[in-house]
C-alpha cells in the first residue's frame, strides 16, 4: 500500500519527475515536495477554495485531485502570475482594491479569477460574483475582491482596445459598478 | 484529512477498466473527475483499496445527436455541457447547459463529469433529475464486453446507490427526447451548495400556450429523485400555461410528498420549498 509511483507533472511550464504515493494528493505535492507552497490548504473537501488552481487553463481545486491524475496536464499555480519586473496585473489589483486582509485564500481567489477572466474576459459584475461565490474569504466580505477582478478585467480589455473586437469606452458597457 | 492508501490503476480502454475492476472486487471503485469521491475519500467517509482511473479512456467524452437522441459521453465534464454551442445543443436540450449552473461551483464543474454524478447517485444531483425527468437511457459495459442499458428510472436505489454492478463502466448517456420547455431550479442555503430541494418540470406546451401533459421531478424529498404522478396528473388535465395551473400543479406535489428533515430544513420546510420551486421552474420551462 505504501507504493510510490514515478509521475512526471508540468507545473508552470516546468516539468518535474517525482516519487510519490498514489494518494497524495495534488496541493500536498505542489507544497511539500515541489515546494510551490503560494497554493494554500484549507478544508481538503473541495469548499474552501483555498487550493484552487488551474488545470489546462481552467479552475480545479487541487485538493480533489490526486497528483497522479494531473499527468499530462499542464498545472499553473499562483507562482505564475507574477513576472520578472514583480507582481503580475490581476495580483496589484488585488493589492490597489484591499481585496485581501489575511492572504490566506489570497492564492485561490487570484488563480479563480485568472482562470475565469481568461475564458470571460469581459464579465458582468453579477458574473464575477458568481465565480467568486467559489471561493470562501473570512476578512474582506467579498466587496473588494469582486472589485479587482472587475478593475483587472477593465484594465485588460483597456490596454488591448480594438483588438479584442470591442473598444475600450463602450457606452454600452452595462456593467454596473453598485 | 488526507484519504487512507489505495492502489492507483490507469485504465487504458474501457474492456481493461472491467477487467481491473472484475479482478480486484469490491474493495475498487472508478474515479473520474474524483469532484465527489475525492472529497470522501478526505474525509474517510470512503476507503476503497483500489481507484481505477477511467479519464484516460478514449472516446468517453463529447456531445453528438443522432437519431437515438443527444449523447453525452460519461467523461464530458459539467463545464464542456455548460459552454456548449448552440450547434451541440441546441433549443431541445438547453436545459442541460442551463442547469450546470447548479452543479456546485466553476472550479468543481471543469474537473466533475455526467457518468460520475450518475454513478455517484446523490438524491440531490442535477444530472440525476434530469436523467429521471427526461427518461435518460445509460449504457454500461460489465465483463465479457456485454452492453446492457439501464432506464434512468430503473438506475438511483437511493442513499448513493445504483443498479450498476461494481464492474460496469458507463460508456454513453442518451438523452431520447426533445425537451425545449423544460426547466430545473433550486434552492441550497449558499450558492453552491447541495441543495436542500431541487425541481425540474418538462411540460408538454402547445403553440398556443396550452399545456397538454408534462413531468415533474424533484431531488432532496427522498432517497434519490422521484417524479412526482399527483403533480403530472395535474398538467395532464390541462389548461393554459399560466400560475392557477402551476399552483395546482405545485400543491398536488406538496402533498404527494413525504420529504425527510435533516440539517439542511424540515420535512415541511422541504414541501414548500417544493412547491415554490414547482411553480418557479413551470414559469421558467413555458417561457422557454
Amino acid at each position: 500500500m505504501t507504493d510510490r509511483l514515478l509521475i512526471t507533472l508540468t507545473v508552470n511550464g516546468e516539468e518535474h519527475e517525482l516519487l510519490t504515493p498514489a494518494r497524495r494528493t495534488l496541493v500536498d505535492v505542489l507544497r511539500h515536495d515541489l515546494h510551490l507552497t503560494g497554493t494554500h490548504v484549507g478544508c481538503e473537501h473541495g469548499v474552501c477554495g483555498a487550493c484552487t488552481i488551474l488545470v489546462d487553463g481552467a479552475p480545479a481545486r487541487a485538493c480533489l485531485m490526486f497528483a497522479v491524475q494531473a499527468e499530462g496536464r499542464q498545472i499553473r499555480t499562483v507562482e505564475s502570475l507574477a513576472g520578472p519586473d514583480g507582481l503580475g496585473d490581476l495580483q496589484r489589483k488585488f493589492s490597489e482594491h484591499h481585496a485581501l486582509q489575511c492572504g490566506f485564500c489570497t492564492p485561490g481567489f487570484l488563480m479563480l479569477a485568472e482562470g475565469f477572466l481568461a475564458d470571460n474576459p469581459e464579465p458582468t459584475r453579477e458574473e464575477i460574483r458568481e465565480a467568486a461565490s467559489s471561493n470562501l474569504c473570512r476578512c474582506t466580505g467579498y466587496q473588494t475582491i469582486v472589485d479587482a477582478i472587475g478593475a483587472c478585467a477593465d484594465e485588460r480589455r483597456a490596454s488591448c482596445g480594438a483588438v479584442c473586437g470591442r473598444p475600450a469606452d463602450d457606452p454600452a458597457d452595462e456593467r454596473s459598478r453598485a | 484529512m488526507k484519504p487512507a492508501a489505495f492502489t492507483y490503476h490507469r485504465a487504458r480502454d474501457v474492456d481493461g477498466a472491467v477487467d481491473l475492476l472484475s479482478e480486484l472486487g469490491d474493495d475498487a471503485k472508478i474515479i473520474a473527475g474524483g469532484q465527489s469521491l475525492v472529497p470522501m475519500m478526505n474525509f474517510r467517509l470512503a476507503r476503497p483499496a483500489h481507484l481505477v482511473d477511467v479519464t484516460a479512456l478514449p472516446g468517453l467524452s463529447g456531445i453528438s445527436t443522432d437519431e437515438e437522441g443527444l449523447h453525452i459521453g460519461p467523461l464530458t465534464t459539467h463545464r464542456a455541457v455548460e459552454t456548449a454551442p448552440d450547434s451541440l445543443l441546441g433549443p431541445d436540450h438547453a436545459v442541460l447547459r442551463e442547469a450546470m449552473a447548479w452543479v456546485g461551483h466553476l472550479p468543481i464543474r471543469t474537473l466533475g463529469t455526467v457518468g460520475g454524478s450518475l454513478a455517484h447517485g446523490d438524491a440531490t444531483a442535477e444530472w440525476c433529475l434530469l436523467a429521471v425527468l427526461l427518461d435518460a437511457r445509460v449504457v454500461v459495459r460489465g465483463p465479457g464486453g456485454a452492453q446492457r442499458t439501464i432506464e434512468a428510472a430503473d438506475l438511483f436505489l437511493g442513499f448513493y446507490m445504483t443498479t450498476l454492478a461494481p464492474d460496469e463502466v458507463i460508456v454513453d448517456v442518451v438523452f431520447p427526447r426533445p425537451a425545449p420547455h423544460c426547466a430545473l431550479t433550486e434552492f441550497a442555503e449558499r450558492a453552491g451548495d447541495f441543495a436542500a430541494v431541487a425541481a425540474a418540470v418538462d411540460l408538454d406546451l402547445a403553440a398556443d400556450g396550452t399545456v397538454r401533459g408534462g413531468r415533474v421531478a424533484l431531488g432532496g424529498v427522498a432517497p434519490a429523485p422521484v417524479r412526482v404522478p399527483e403533480a403530472e396528473a395535474v398538467l395532464q388535465n390541462g389548461g393554459p400555461a399560466g400560475p392557477e395551473l402551476f399552483a395546482a400543479c405545485a400543491e398536488a406535489a406538496e402533498a404527494a410528498i413525504d420529504p425527510p428533515s435533516d440539517a439542511d430544513g424540515s420535512s415541511d420546510y422541504r414541501r414548500v420549498l417544493a412547491r415554490t420551486l414547482i411553480v418557479r421552474a413551470c414559469e421558467e420551462a413555458a417561457a422557454r
